[in-house]
């Protein structure tokens, strides 16, 4: 079974963390991709499926993110608005109390509307979704190296598996470096995560999956980016145009007294 | 239909000076012909402040001033209202470039005398807008009700709270509330769109006109009106429309424009220091962010805030913060009786000036920086050298102006 058990992603530098802190290990990059527009579906499809439930995207609304991801309304809602009572038009919201979610996870889960933006970077939230792992000493069984004692389940198990800590001192092609862990789980300050294989996605499909749903709330943090670059770069083509007969209008009065 | 225009003019100028107005201040209004490139800053601000008010005008219409609805109000303008995105960039790019040009038009006054007599009068005034303008942006700060609108404004306002014994009171009247609250960013609203733009199209004016009665200093800080023509216009000037509106503004602002562009277009939220990270998550009074910092265009001033770390005379580091920040931006105002020098531009002036200059600059670029970034005690320790070369450019002024050695003044304005 070792072939299935394929390595995933992370290397990090060990921190001393507190409860639900930030660590400082090295962001993944990703480049978003608006023009992919199948991408862009997939991502809304997985999060509608997986995220919505406890994270709603309360500033943003089904019809533009139908119109800008290309999705005709139909489809959208027979597909991806499972509330009989929602309108196309509607606030993407769900019906989580704040009150029961601070109970259950200890703080209420926090709107992604934004998520990559208050972040500052995509990489974040890609980096993130593929750093659980396996922790029996956490109430819900995982935790994550970005963000040390999360309180958020590992919402993907179903589609990733359960990645576990394994200590390499040294990554290599075949894999013969790997050393069991210690208790902390730590060998010589780095470690990496494999998934047990019991995923329905393999590692590969399961990285295209959270990519997509990166670029997915990348477009849902700012949906006029696309329309705001492309603004842009006409109007800085009319602006440099512009000025060739501002400047040479402007000589001609300037010429009178230099 | 010329006739009728003619007589229709007529009609109002008896009325109404429009043509005189337009004559004194336009295309009889003569400014010195050597004017360079540090002399557009003025009209650039003027642009910026025009975009300012307008886009200013149209976001009013969707904004939401309540803790409530402010920050789902801002989304909504970013998403769901028409070009929103594009007026809400607008004017949070207007706002750092409102700094940018209006730094570089102190600058050139500084560089080149422009506050000396007689022109202390619009020195004085442009602090006052500087200051108004200050405000205007603090207030403005806080209305996206996003975590660091909250806690810098937050920060700021506790402040007042060092002040010995009336401190604390001030605070909660300034605030309205014991906390920040719905109750502040109503009132800072009220103070943002209706009282700090009146008084800052009050100041611009009478800036202008005060201008305009001396007329514009030069970059050899030469006095223009000596040298007049026959019909009593200064040799070396030129009427300001259309020589200098047609013949330098409009190329510039066309540049400017590009540049404002790039940034609204491209990087509107400056990597995290135009529009702060923080920013995207509402405002929460549990939920500190790790870094509170201010937007560029105040970091210097927060620097010297916390370069204080000592207690004095019985009064706490904090409230001497308070101080060296107030004075930090009281001092220019007397800068034209700091002045000693019989010159007025930095061209004719000696070493010594250039070199106060010169580390006024770089000890203010320093204090900017390290505004956005957490203390250390090394970083402090430089917080606090540059403070002190900050008030040692204004203080030992009178002294190295009136000791060091001035070069001749040109009689007539020198094109270069």
């Amino acid at each position: 079974m070792r072939e299935l058990s394929a390595v995933l992603l992370v290397f990090a530098s060990l921190t001393v963390l507190g409860a639900g802190s930030v660590t400082t290990i090295p962001l993944q990059h990703m480049n978003p991709d608006f023009d992919n527009k199948a991408s862009l579906q997939r991502g809304a499809r997985t999060y509608m499926n997986y995220c919505l439930g406890c994270h709603s995207l309360q500033y943003q609304r089904y019809e533009r993110t139908a119109k800008d991801l290309s999705i005709p309304k139909e489809l959208m809602l027979e597909h991806l608005i499972f509330d009989p009572d929602t309108r196309i038009g509607s606030l993407i919201e769900n019906s989580m109390s704040e009150s029961s979610a601070k109970e259950w996870f200890g703080a209420a889960p926090p709107d992604l509307t934004l998520y990559t933006s208050l972040k500052g970077t995509p990489d974040y939230l890609y980096t993130y979704l593929k750093s659980f792992y396996h922790d029996p000493s956490r109430p819900l069984g995982v935790n994550n190296l970005l963000y040390e004692n999360v309180g958020m389940p590992h919402a993907l198990l179903d589609l990733q598996g359960l990645p576990r800590k394994v200590c390499k001192t040294k990554l290599e092609a075949d894999g013969s470096t790997q050393q069991p862990c210690n208790e902390d789980g730590v060998v010589d300050g780095r470690y990496m995560l494999e998934v047990d294989g019991k995923g329905k996605l393999s590692p590969v499909e399961y990285d295209q999956l959270v990519y997509d749903l990166t670029n997915f709330l990348y477009y849902v943090a700012e949906p006029t980016r696309d329309e705001r670059e492309k603004l842009g770069f006409w109007v800085l083509l009319f602006l440099a145009f512009f000025f060739v007969p501002a400047y040479l209008l402007g000589r001609e009065y300037t010429k009178e007294f230099h | 239909m010329m006739t009728a225009l003619r007589n229709l003019m007529e009609w109002i100028d008896a009325r109404l000076p429009v043509t005189e107005t337009y004559e004194k201040h336009m295309s009889k209004y003569y400014a010195p012909k050597n004017l360079n490139i540090w002399y557009l800053f003025g009209v650039l601000s003027f642009v910026v402040l025009v975009n300012q008010l307008l886009t200013g005008i149209w976001l009013t219409m969707s904004y939401v001033p309540t803790g409530e609805s402010a920050f789902a109000s801002v989304e909504y303008i970013m998403r769901d209202v028409d070009y929103g995105w594009l007026l809400r960039y607008m004017h949070s790019t207007g706002a750092s470039a409102f700094f940018v040009v209006v730094y570089l038009h102190m600058f050139r006054g500084l560089m080149y005398g422009s506050y000396q007599k007689p022109r202390e009068l619009i020195w004085i005034l442009g602090m006052l807008i500087y200051v108004a303008l200050m405000a205007e942006g603090f207030f403005g700060y806080l209305l996206p009700w996003g975590n660091m609108s909250f806690w810098g404004a937050q920060v700021i306002v506790s402040l007042a709270g060092a002040i010995p014994f009336v401190g604390e009171d001030l605070a909660i009247w300034v605030r309205g509330d014991f906390n920040m609250s719905g109750v502040t960013l109503n009132r800072f609203f009220a103070l943002h769109v209706v009282l700090v733009p009146l008084v800052l199209l009050v100041l611009v004016v009478l800036h202008i006109l005060a201008l305009h009665e001396v007329g514009s200093n030069n970059p050899d800080g030469i006095d223009v009106k000596k040298h007049l023509d026959e019909e009593g216009r200064p040799l070396d000037s030129v009427p300001f429309h259309p020589y200098h509106t047609i013949g330098h503004d409009l190329s510039a602002i066309v540049v400017f424009l590009f540049i404002f562009c790039s940034v609204l277009f491209f990087f509107p939220d400056g990597g995290g220091y135009l529009i702060e990270h923080p920013n995207y998550e509402p405002a929460d009074p549990l939920k500190t962010p790790e870094l509170i910092a201010p937007v560029w265009y105040y970091t210097p001033f927060y620097s010297m805030l916390r370069a204080a770390t000592f207690p004095l005379f019985g009064l706490d580091a904090k409230f001497w913060g308070l101080v060296v920040m107030a004075g930090a931006i009281a001092i220019p105002f007397v800068l034209p009786w700091l002045d000693k020098s019989p010159v007025r531009s930095m061209r004719y002036k000696g070493t010594p000036s250039k070199v106060f200059l010169g580390l006024f600059i770089i000890a203010f670029f320093i204090l900017g920086y390290l505004g956005t970034v957490h203390p250390t005690p090394f970083k402090t320790l430089i917080a606090q050298i540059c403070t002190g070369v900050y008030f040692g450019y204004f203080l030992l002024m009178p002294w190295y102006t009136s000791v060091e050695i001035t070069k001749p003044v040109p009689d007539r304005v020198t094109m270069g």
